[in-house]
């Protein structure tokens, strides 16, 4: 792709003197997937930064086109690998808004509690793992602890870990397990008497705090310029919570706050997803005595046709806005699918709050996008 | 504002505009050499559309559809912008120094479409390799090696 000579003769054309272009990933420990940076510096300190994608792209898109809506549901749990059940409701979302299909409230209740466990999931991924990047090597195995209980009712649950693949066209594809109500209770009490480890670890961390605040920071003109979504949004002060705008399921019945801050650097991203880990407790406290009894699924024909047109839904992953455009000309396979991911439109931004800093600056303003490089190549 | 004042608004800006209110959202159809003072006015003018949240193409087979989703994040109203634009030699104006998100997004649609885009800064590949040949996600595409369709 970009290969090691080439570089090199880039960079003696260009004649600057103490200019470096170092290639950083595809193979880094510190990208957490296949992304590949070509970053150029003058001394430490950062020109510019190029990313070069596509070492995992499989093409979701084109694959989509020839899949019925009952499937391609399924192929976006590849995508944000670690928001899967979200992705999937965003796109069972579409299909039952071209459709109109109804969907029996105890199955929008389940939906909604799974959801807030993925945010709180893929949150404390995160945690760890930016923690790790930044050389505190203890707050991973914290963070994996709680981690480790909302996987092990997922698989209960859903049957699988990572990629649910638990949702379907008008409802969820089987019931809940018996023990699901008791696992999760017993989970908020887990977390909340250790949620509070956390802010004694990293939060109130000298040299965290030192190693993040002022890093990276993006104002909210360029926050929204870039179309940065979800925690990268809101810690620049911009409200773009989907829940809280265009309230989908029964987001619009629960009681939570945006977690909004207005610093715009690493640290305040960081406080963010703390801050919505406990905003996701609260909505899963208020709904998981309440869900209604009932059917799980609606009803919903074999085969179903979307009508001619365009649809749009999105939601709010852990990561931000995902959307789903679906263009249809009346068959059973969309004619043209698009998904608008979040992390694409958060990595644009990477160059514009990284250039000027040091390089050792740039562990913490790529760790705190929070970037899945599935969901990036698609 | 309501579709029938928006409308009214576009109309100022691009006389030959057609509209579609079937879907979710106003669908505006323009020509594609009046996209970029159109975009501007939408950006900087009452309607402050700063938020382009998704930008895309569409094949369908006789042309290319380019498809603009514009939202404001003052008062949340959503519209959908549309240009049509030729198959053989696609050609539209870039949008990038309007909102710096359509950068990357254009770089996709170039390589997936081989839509260009006239004055954007660094027009290259970004997701497939350097000497990928075609267009993958028009419809005519066929690779024998990778099959995607299934």
């Amino acid at each position: 792709m970009y290969n090691q000579t080439e570089i090199i003769k880039d960079t003696s054309e260009l004649g600057a003197e103490g200019e470096l272009v170092i290639n950083m990933g595809p193979q880094h420990p510190a990208t957490h997937g296949v992304l590949h940076l070509v970053v150029t510096l003058n001394g430490e300190t950062i020109k510019k930064i190029e990313p070069h994608l596509g070492y995992i792209h499989r093409s979701i898109e084109k694959m989509c086109e020839s899949l019925t809506y009952r499937q391609f549901i399924y192929v976006t749990s590849r995508m944000d690998y670690l928001s899967s059940h979200i992705n999937n409701l965003g796109c069972a979302l579409l299909v039952e808004k071209g459709m109109q299909i109804e969907v029996p409230d105890r199955a929008k209740y389940i939906r909604v509690i799974l959801s807030e466990l993925t945010r709180i999931a893929s949150h404390e991924l995160w945690l760890g793992a930016m923690a790790m990047d930044l050389g505190a090597f203890t707050p991973f195995f914290y963070a994996f602890r709680e981690r480790e209980m909302i996987t092990d009712i997922m698989e209960d649950t859903c049957g699988a870990r990572l990629t649910m693949n638990y949702i379907v066209p008008g409802g969820l594809m089987y019931d809940i397990h018996p023990d699901f109500q008791k696992k999760v209770k017993a989970f908020i009490t887990q977390f909340k008497s250790k949620v509070t480890e956390y802010e004694d670890l990293v939060t109130n961390n000298v040299i965290f705090q030192s190693r993040t605040k002022g890093v990276g920071i993006l104002s909210a003109e360029d926050a929204i310029s870039y179309g940065c979504t979800g925690p990268v949004a809101r810690a620049s002060g911009v409200s773009c919570d989907i829940r809280k705008i265009y309230p989908y399921e029964v987001y619009d019945k629960v009681e939570f706050d945006e977690v909004i801050e207005t610093a715009g650097d690493s640290f305040a991203r960081y406080i963010v997803r703390v801050k919505e880990m406990n905003q996701s407790i609260r909505i899963i406290e208020q709904l998981i005595d309440n869900i209604p009894e009932g059917d799980f699924v609606g009803k919903t024909k074999n085969v179903l046709k979307l009508p001619k047109g365009e649809f749009y839904t999105r939601v709010e992953t852990a990561r931000g806005e995902f959307g789903v455009y679906v263009v249809s000309e009346g068959g059973t396979t969309p004619h043209r699918i698009k998904f608008r991911s979040p992390g694409f439109s958060n990595l644009s931004a990477l160059n514009h709050i990284s250039v000027g800093s040091k390089i050792g600056d740039l562990m913490a303003s790529m760790g705190t996008l929070d970037l899945v490089i599935p969901d990036i190549d698609r | 504002m309501t579709n029938e004042e928006i409308k009214e608004y576009i109309s100022s800006l691009a006389p030959a505009a057609t509209y579609d209110e079937s879907g979710e959202w106003l669908n505006i159809l323009v020509e594609p050499t009046t996209i970029k003072p159109l975009m501007t006015t939408l950006r900087t003018g009452k309607m402050q559309m700063n938020y382009l949240f998704c930008l895309t193409c569409v094949d369908f087979k006789t042309h290319l559809t380019m498809v603009y989703h514009l939202s404001a994040t003052t008062h949340r109203q959503s519209i959908v912008i549309k240009a049509n634009v030729n198959r053989d030699t696609p050609v539209i104006e870039t949008v990038c120094d309007i909102w710096r998100t359509a950068e990357f997004l254009e770089r996709e649609v170039f390589e997936m479409f081989g839509v260009n885009f006239s004055n954007h800064p660094d027009l290259r590949k970004l997701i497939l390799e350097d000497n990928f040949k075609g267009f993958p996600l028009r419809k005519d595409f066929e690779d024998p090696i990778n099959m995607i369709k299934l």
